[in-house]
């Protein structure tokens, strides 16, 4: 060993040798340095590139069309109030922002250490398997939060500039934050495909299938087709994000009889079973994407 | 506490594969072990069981007596590793990364700073302390993946094929460093093809082939095994060497037990006797004016066992 090995040797950096853990820190602890440095990645990597720009044409496309339009009936009345400017352009934005930020930060946050052999670099340390899944999730929703973020400020300029000092009514924090349970819920799901596939394209393909329409279109069908409340389907309850901004909440099951008689059945979430959904959908996914993660080996 | 890493009972089956059988193995002390077998012998699946990276199937592996499949963190608190060859996140540079691992380890922030000038240096990558990781080359990356394995300066270190992906001088700096490491209180647990690199750095040798273990001793006890307590010792000399001089004067000389000529100016001894008779060989050799230029034991006798163990069970 050269000189200033032994001097760094001699100045005490070695860990404990007498089977306890001596300064190693505790699991949380853990999984918050590493999503700290997980973060980092995302941050400098060309999938953050990718976001921002997904959310800066969204931002672009909406401030055009509000701006190009705004003598049309339909501008004219999305500018008439908070209400309506955020209920629509918020909750019907933000659900878009939040699935694609699920796909690019969660879709192969997992199958990528398997895949790209990071999972080799961390898993050979003192590191608990929890730690390694909890720290990538914290990072996963620490980038899409900003994503998020980045989405809520344009609309926020709009809205000051449409609404003047109406542009910062309560609801929208109410939706923001029923927006973040529903991005700690679609994430938990993404995280629990990541981890049940070693194959970054597999996983992303997955996700990126079922949420762009593979679970819109099972709702539609489970609510055409068998006539039963798509409860167990995560974007059903997406719909409560819009409910801040609603005087009157959307019956829960309406009927309406089409022109040959046949008859069609809406199903809406109440504003607790929506946050019910939300709320199982997280806990659900994260546990069982945590099982997979655990069990699953780096051969 | 006693340096130690064991496999008791380690046993690893992928559907009817059988990767590893029952391998027991127990190596205790400050010494560095080569771990050697050809591809597919089981080598690497025993690393990563010692590491947690895979589940045993059967048996349990233990580093200094705990085990790592019920206590990983605890297990691995005092290991450095280096598996396959890992990639860091492409978007961290080296002083980064190491900055994570020290963190998650529990390292003080000076501690990190001035071991990750430490070991950067020694794997010569001072110079890119501060580049992205997803630009370097794989060479680079394994070098790096060498400094993060001793940050800590762990006292177990558990090594595969570490010199994978490098240049010839990068093989020469891996052992160098290896042998370093050897200096202070630590075990070195190390998976290699390369004989030559084993017989360079190691103490001690196990060998399996086909999930078993073959054997498993000192490096000078397996040489001498092959030949019946015939030492061999490799002499590469300046000039060529003429017949007459090879088997009139070192042939004849009583230390010699046998030669056989690698190229004009390499040889291979066989000595007879120990370690006395080996070193008046080289004093005489030396006399003779022939200019020698190195005299080494041979990693030779090393490859013969080898290939003999590795034949028998093939039979």
């Amino acid at each position: 060993m050269s000189a200033p090995a032994v001097a760094a040797a001699e100045a005490g950096a070695r860990p404990s040798t007498d089977g306890t853990l001596g300064s190693v820190p505790g699991t949380i602890a853990q999984a918050l340095i590493l999503s700290r440095y997980q973060l980092r990645d995302y941050l400098r990597a060309r999938r953050f590139v990718l976001m921002m720009s997904i959310v800066g044409v969204i931002g672009a496309i909406l401030t055009f069309i509000l701006s190009y339009y705004h003598d049309s009936d339909t501008v004219r009345g999305l500018t008439s109030s908070s209400n309506a400017f955020y209920g629509s352009l918020w909750a019907g934005g933000v659900t878009v922002v939040i699935v694609f930020s699920g796909i690019i930060f969660g879709g192969d946050a997992i199958a990528g250490e398997f895949q790209n052999k990071t999972g080799y670099f961390l898993m050979g340390l003192p590191i608990r398997r929890a730690s390694v899944y909890v720290g990538k999730f914290l990072a996963a929703l620490a980038a899409s939060v900003v994503a998020v973020l980045v989405y809520l400020a344009i609309l926020i300029a709009n809205g000051a500039y449409y609404l003047g000092a109406d542009a910062f009514p309560l609801s929208l924090g109410e939706s923001f934050v029923i927006s973040i349970l529903y991005l700690l819920a679609l994430l938990g799901a993404v995280f629990l495909f990541s981890s049940m596939f070693k194959n970054s394209l597999y996983a992303v393909l997955v996700v990126a299938v079922l949420f762009l329409f593979g679970f819109t279109l099972i709702q539609a069908l489970v609510t055409a087709l068998i006539k039963v409340e798509p409860w167990f389907i995560i974007t059903y309850a997406e719909t409560v994000i819009s409910y801040p901004f609603l005087s009157t909440l959307p019956a829960h099951v309406s009927t309406s009889t089409g022109p040959r008689g046949l008859t069609t059945t809406t199903y809406n979430p109440t504003y607790l079973e929506g946050l019910v959904i939300m709320a199982g959908y997280f806990v659900l996914t994260a546990v069982a994407g945590l099982f997979f993660f655990e069990r699953e080996e780096f051969t | 506490m006693s340096l130690s890493i064991e496999a008791v009972g380690l046993t690893k089956r992928f559907g009817s594969f059988t990767a590893l059988d029952h391998l027991n193995l127990k190596v205790e002390g400050s010494k560095c072990v080569g771990f050697l077998g050809p591809n597919g012998a089981g080598k690497t699946t025993t690393l990563k069981m010692f590491t947690d990276l895979i589940f045993p199937t059967e048996g349990e592996a233990f580093v200094n007596g705990i085990s790592v499949q019920k206590d990983r963190k605890r297990a691995l608190a005092v290991c450095g590793d280096l598996i396959e060859s890992p990639e860091i996140y492409p978007s961290l540079t080296p002083r980064e990364a190491l900055e994570m691992n020290g963190a998650l380890r529990g390292m003080r922030p000076e501690e990190i700073r001035s071991r990750t000038q430490v070991v950067l240096s020694e794997v010569k990558m001072s110079d890119w302390v501060d580049q992205k990781v997803g630009r370097f080359s794989k060479g680079m990356k394994q070098r790096v993946n060498i400094a993060s394995s001793l940050l800590s300066d762990p006292e177990v270190v558990i090594l595969d094929e570490p010199s994978t992906g490098l240049d010839p001088r990068g093989m020469a700096e891996v052992r160098s460093i290896v042998r370093g490491l050897k200096k202070e209180r630590r075990l070195i647990f190390m998976s290699s093809h390369i004989l030559s690199e084993v017989v360079d750095v190691c103490d001690d040798v196990a060998l399996v082939d086909h999930g078993k273990l073959l054997f498993a001793d000192t490096l000078e006890n397996v040489t001498q095994r092959l030949s019946a307590g015939v030492r061999s010792v490799d002499a590469e000399f300046a000039r060529p060497l003429d017949e007459p001089v090879l088997s009139g004067q070192i042939g004849s000389l009583p230390e010699v037990a046998s030669w056989s000529r690698v190229d004009p100016r390499r040889i291979t001894l066989g000595i007879k006797g120990g370690p006395v008779e080996q070193a008046r060989l080289l004093e005489k050799l030396a006399a003779m004016g022939l200019g020698l230029l190195s005299f080494r034991e041979s990693h030779s006798a090393l490859e013969e066992v080898y290939l003999s163990e590795i034949s028998m069970g093939e039979v």
